[in-house]
């Protein structure tokens, strides 16, 4: 298989404590999650979850189980086989003077990211996309030194008229 | 009518037909406790630890198949509930525990007795929630009561501040729960249940392993079915004994890390494994790369993560296993299997569970033997955890439905006293019999106290032998008989129960065992007895930790002292 992650989606009812209670399911019972995002959904009081988990670590069956178990949690999907759109956002501060600010340039040009704020020795880029092209630019920068970095964890959706949960 | 937030939590407990509360008070529950002065119907059974709140809980829940509530204040309190919460929680058992807390604007102030009870019980309860609200006290008791009772049962905490219990709000039970995250699946798929039925109908070799969740349902009418219309025989788990008649032709033992030989390799042997209402726990599969090798499985089980979670299964089935055995019955065809059925006998006489000669010394399994004999069968037992509970789960057979209460998951030493405590409110009619270990019993002996308090009939055997047996044993076994921290001093047992107005008696010779268990049994109301038993005796069979079923050890020989050590528990 091209890839061993698996990108669950969780509906949650929007309730103190329910993330609480996902992360302390995923300590007690030893699941790696490789990146989590919380946001709100369509449904009131409903707060859709995405986690990236390893599947080469993880039995991603008990994952989706063991999240279903919890009752704030209205329902769980895994669309790693499904045909869907991931995306990811990052903002990366990078090192930049006037020899290598054109080049960093041309490199956030290939990649459809934009600047977003220009100082005396750096630039600030944010991209989108899935995870192996925020890897990707992440990597080409790397060599003009990286400032920071801050990234959203995936987000997910199925393409197609039906929902993905 | 406007209320306050404790008289609504008192009016939401007679709602769902609570009798009875077992609890301690303190500062952060005070406004309750005294509400509870208007409410003369909920019984308090004033427990000395609020770890025996919990267990007592739990031994009620267990014998009545109602719900068991505990009381217990914030801070301490509430940590002593911990450990009977957790134990509830390993084995399923329908609890709620109310703890006080600080008032709400002291909440994250670390204020005297503060302690976030939320946090600490998440991972050992089916759910919990703080009350913000008195409004919200109502709902909360109505869904508290039903996630614990419904699906697999199990403990909630409800954690209620000070200052909630005396606000004022409407008192209303009549709204409907709307929990769109929580639908247990009562019913079997039809076409799973199909091929089950003809895996059932194509086995040579078909075992049943029937576990705790058929007592939970109590589908025992249909359990006895299923098995006498297929000729299976019946093994049960720990929790499973007395789901089953244990003195039923197909009854056949139990399965394990100190089932009966003869159960294990039959496991091993057999072509299909129809695992009810039991969850694969590593002391009953042994190694599971060893379980049932030849075998396919179906799974019954009410809870889905259950399925696939330790042993890989063939056909999975989610559903209450009442229901689903209900179905069953209605679709497999009525089945003769002689020839297997002598097959067994003889696997079960080449593999008898004997009771071991004394030559003259007092050994713990013939006691358990004579208290089995005296009380036909028919008691409710309790136990702690430690040898003394193998023994009676193996030399006691229980013929009675729900007849065994003892700490499976959790392995909880002191264990039989509080839930006896439990078992005896919740079955006053008749003798509780408590089997206890000279350690188990002293990590939770203060409760004799509110035996005494409550007048409860509960016969306490302690099975003392002077150490920690089971480890001492372990230590025997496995780590060169050196035996660090596990000789055990005990009180006179006999003098401390006289110390709470119980009468008790030494038993230290055989033929001693029967006049003293009649005696027990003729006096009416609480009664200890003192069996000083055969200092290092050892439970076999044994499944050693790491080996498979089929590699039970029966009798004691050289090479169990020389066992290797395994890195697995």
């Amino acid at each position: 298989m091209a890839t061993q992650k698996h990108t669950i989606v969780a509906l949650v009812i929007d309730r103190p404590g329910v993330f609480n209670r996902i992360a302390s399911l995923f300590r007690r019972r030893g699941f790696n999650m490789d990146s989590i995002a919380v946001g709100h959904s369509e449904l009131p009081n409903i707060s859709r979850v995405t986690i990236v988990v390893d599947g080469a670590t993880t039995q991603v069956e008990q994952v989706r189980k063991q999240l279903e178990k919890n009752i704030d949690v209205v329902k769980v999907t895994d669309l790693t086989l499904r045909d869907t759109i991931i995306r990811e956002l990052a903002l990366i501060k990078v090192h930049a003077n006037s020899t290598t600010r054109s080049e960093i340039i041309q490199i956030v040009d290939i990649f459809r990211a934009k600047i977003v704020d220009v100082s005396g020795d750096s630039l600030t880029v944010e991209v989108t996309g899935d995870t192996p092209k925020v890897d990707t630019l992440y990597k080409l920068l790397k060599v003009f030194g990286i400032k920071e970095v801050a990234r959203t964890g995936c987000i997910a959706m199925t393409r197609g008229d039906n929902a993905s949960i | 009518m406007k209320m306050t937030g404790s008289q609504i939590l008192c009016e939401s407990l007679i709602k769902e037909g609570v009798e009875v509360i077992f609890g301690i008070l303190g500062g952060s529950i005070l406004p309750l406790y005294d509400t509870l002065t208007q409410y003369p119907q909920l019984r308090h059974v004033l427990v000395r630890h609020e770890q025996a709140a919990a267990h007592a809980a739990a031994g009620y829940a267990r014998v009545t198949g109602k719900l068991g509530v505990c009381f217990a204040t914030s801070g301490p309190g509430a940590t002593n509930l911990v450990t009977g919460i957790a134990d509830a929680f390993l084995d399923s058992t329908p609890v709620v525990a109310v703890t006080g807390q600080v008032a709400t604007p002291f909440i994250g102030k670390d204020a005297f007795q503060e302690i976030d009870i939320m946090g600490i019980t998440l991972p050992i309860t089916k759910h919990n929630y703080q009350i913000t609200d008195a409004a919200l006290v109502s709902q909360t008791v109505k869904e508290a009561f039903y996630v614990a009772r419904s699906g697999r049962p199990g403990p909630i905490l409800i954690d209620i501040p000070k200052d909630i219990q005396v606000d004022q709000a409407e008192f209303d039970y009549s709204a409907r729960l709307v929990m769109p995250g929580y639908k247990p699946t009562l019913n079997g798929h039809p076409a799973q249940l199909k091929k089950a039925a003809k895996l059932i109908s194509d086995a040579q070799k078909p075992v049943i392993i029937a576990g705790h969740g058929i007592i939970i349902s109590e589908a025992y009418d249909e359990l006895k079915e299923f098995a006498e219309k297929t000729q299976i025989p019946v093994i049960s788990t720990l929790l499973g004994i007395s789901s089953f008649p244990g003195s039923h032709v197909l009854s056949y033992g139990w399965l394990g890390m100190h089932g009966m030989a003869y159960a294990n390799k039959a496991i091993d042997d057999a072509d299909l494994v129809i695992a009810i209402g039991m969850r694969f726990d590593d002391r009953a599969t042994g190694k599971v790369a060893g379980f049932a090798p030849r075998a396919k499985v179906i799974h019954i089980d009410i809870d889905p993560a259950e399925i696939g979670k330790n042993v890989r299964v063939d056909v999975p089935i989610v559903g209450d296993v009442k229901n689903v055995l209900k179905s069953m019955n209605k679709i497999i065809e009525p089945m003769i299997r002689e020839e297997r059925l002598r097959q067994l006998d003889e696997l079960k006489s080449r593999h008898p569970l004997g009771v071991p000669e004394g030559d003259g010394k007092l050994l713990p399994q013939f006691v358990i033997r004579k208290i089995y004999e005296a009380t036909r069968g028919e008691a409710t037992v309790v136990t702690g955890v430690g040898q003394h509970q193998m023994w009676t789960a193996q030399y006691y057979t229980f013929d009675r439905h729900n007849t065994l209460v003892t700490s499976g998951g959790l392995g909880t030493m002191g264990f039989e006293l509080p839930a006896s405590v439990g078992a005896a409110v919740g079955r006053p009619d008749e003798a509780i019999w408590c089997i206890a270990g000279d350690g188990s019993f002293q990590m939770t002996m203060q409760e004799l106290a509110t035996v005494v308090q409550e007048k409860l009939n509960i016969k306490i055997a302690v099975m003392n032998n002077g150490y920690l047996g089971m480890v001492r044993q372990w230590q025997e076994m496995f780590y060169g008989k050196r035996y660090m921290a596990t000789p055990l001093g005990c009180p006179d047992f006999v003098k401390l129960a006289e110390a709470y107005c119980i009468p008790a008696l030494n038993v230290t010779r055989s033929e001693d065992v029967e006049p003293s268990i009649q005696k027990a049994m003729e006096h009416e109301g609480c009664f200890l007895l003192n069996f000083v038993v055969e200092p290092e005796e050892n439970v076999y069979p044994m499944v050693p930790p790491g080996a498979s079923l089929a590699e039970v050890m029966e009798i004691p020989r050289k090479e169990v002292l020389t066992w290797p050590r395994r890195s697995t528990l």
